[in-house]
């Protein structure tokens, strides 16, 4: 979904945050991508690097933490993985399931110079 | 552009005129809709589906902490210091908060408001429009609608009578909550009152964006073939009610019900079917009643949020007494 205008958004929270820090370059991004999320994080990759052209986050490195899925699986009683939204729970079968992570996209933090 | 998801938001149009708000989901300079006591809060850890994450990081922290780096405090000359500083927001915590927003607005006034969501020919207008007649003004409704161009579902819902703002987003695929916010400046919101956005038809993007609905009603016609639901399964995965729409013409297709149910239970355990024809008016008791169920829970929760100011100020009058005595 929309990686390049995604891509905006977290430069745009970069820039606010670097600001406030009254920092002149930001040297890495480090974002939260859960693989339930809305988005590919090769292609926001790819973005990234376009959209931080001429910014102050321009050849900052982007560091994507892939956060796998997880699920309450309701028969079994406890947590197990979810690798995509519709499959069962890898140890019963069951569908009866409620996700408890992999859905994050975030902006963790930055380093600046 | 929009640096949400990319349209050229200042195009973005409400009933024919360009919207005033800036590129339609900034943050910075959200126009404030006349309704609106609230300002956005802080930051939000808060998850497409409701749940929180508990990240690597441990303990909260207010946004922006500067963590000293080991290079913070050596000023060698000419050396620039390094360090990170934490933020930990959601890349659509614009979106959210404003949804939050809009969330309050509605609950002050007990309004149950509904996100029609769809692929587009699904029936989702056609049916508003059945659903308005057969509501036969239970409570007021209020209607916004979205879409690329043109105001012909705007019309169709104003020519039975109710009132409707048209969303036209040009380039844009979904709407958000910036932009109803905006549209809710456009009408007259009752009290106990239903409000049905109907989104943008397509079965991707609306999903990832709350708009402060109390319910995604995702709207799958018998026509569409019974494994969109694995196909597509975010909007499944975010909806509170699917409505299986076109049963009338059920005999002329290959469309199995009760597996094209059980797939959207897969992405989505316990979702509520209710089976529709919005030409015929079949399932349409069902989907009165459950209607009528969210209105009185809206309703019940204004009149509880009143009883509890009430409570309140007796007790603040209580304690003025108390003091006024002492002094």
């Amino acid at each position: 979904m929309h990686e390049m205008a995604l891509a905006q958004s977290v430069l745009e929270i970069v820039e606010a945050t670097a600001r406030r820090h009254a920092a002149q370059r930001v040297t890495a991004v480090r974002l939260e991508i859960g693989v339930l999320s809305h988005v590919a994080p090769e292609a926001l990759e790819f973005c990234f690097g376009a959209v931080t052209r001429g910014s102050l986050a321009e050849r900052a490195r982007l560091e994507i933490e892939t956060t796998p899925g997880a699920a309450w699986c309701v028969p079994c009683g406890e947590t197990v993985a979810l690798s995509t939204l519709g499959a069962p729970c890898p140890q019963c079968g069951s569908y009866q399931l409620a996700v408890s992570q992999g859905e994050a996209m975030r902006v963790i933090d930055i380093e600046v110079a | 552009m929009c640096t949400t998801c990319g349209c050229g938001s200042s195009e973005v149009r409400i009933d024919a005129k360009t919207a005033e708000v800036p590129a339609a989901h900034e943050r910075a300079a959200v126009t404030q809709p006349k309704y609106h006591h609230y300002r956005p809060g802080g930051h939000w850890h808060r998850h497409a589906d409701g749940t929180w994450h508990s990240h690597v990081h441990g303990g909260a922290s207010p946004h922006g902490d500067a963590a000293p780096g080991p290079l913070d405090s050596a000023h060698a000359a000419g050396m620039a210091s390094a360090r990170t500083i934490r933020i930990e927001e959601d890349i659509l915590a614009k979106n959210d908060a404003i949804a939050v927003q809009n969330r309050r607005f509605f609950a002050d006034r007990g309004v149950f408001a509904l996100n029609l969501v769809s692929s587009p020919g699904s029936g989702k207008t056609t049916l508003l429009v059945r659903t308005i007649e057969a509501w036969s003004a239970r409570t007021p409704v209020a209607v916004i609608e979205g879409d690329q161009q043109t105001a012909r579902d705007a019309e169709r819902v104003r020519a039975v009578g109710v009132p409707a703002v048209q969303i036209n987003t040009a380039k844009g695929c979904h709407l958000d909550a910036q932009m109803v916010a905006h549209a809710l400046t456009h009408l007259e919101i009752a009290d106990d009152s239903v409000l049905f956005i109907e989104n943008v038809g397509n079965l991707v993007c609306p999903a990832a964006f709350d708009l402060g609905e109390a319910h995604k009603v995702v709207i799958l016609s018998v026509t569409e073939g019974e494994d969109k639901p694995l196909k597509y399964p975010d909007m499944f995965h975010a909806a509170d009610l699917l409505l299986v729409n076109k049963i009338d013409l059920a005999p002329h297709v290959d469309f199995d019900v009760a597996t094209a149910i059980a797939y959207a239970r897969r992405v989505r355990p316990g979702l509520e079917a209710i089976v529709v024809s919005a030409r015929t008016g079949a399932g349409f008791g069902e989907w009165l009643a459950w209607l009528e169920r969210g209105v009185a829970a809206a309703k019940e929760q204004r009149e509880g949020n009143i009883e509890a100011l009430r409570r309140r100020i007796v007790e603040l009058e209580g304690e003025l007494a108390r003091r006024s005595e002492r002094a």
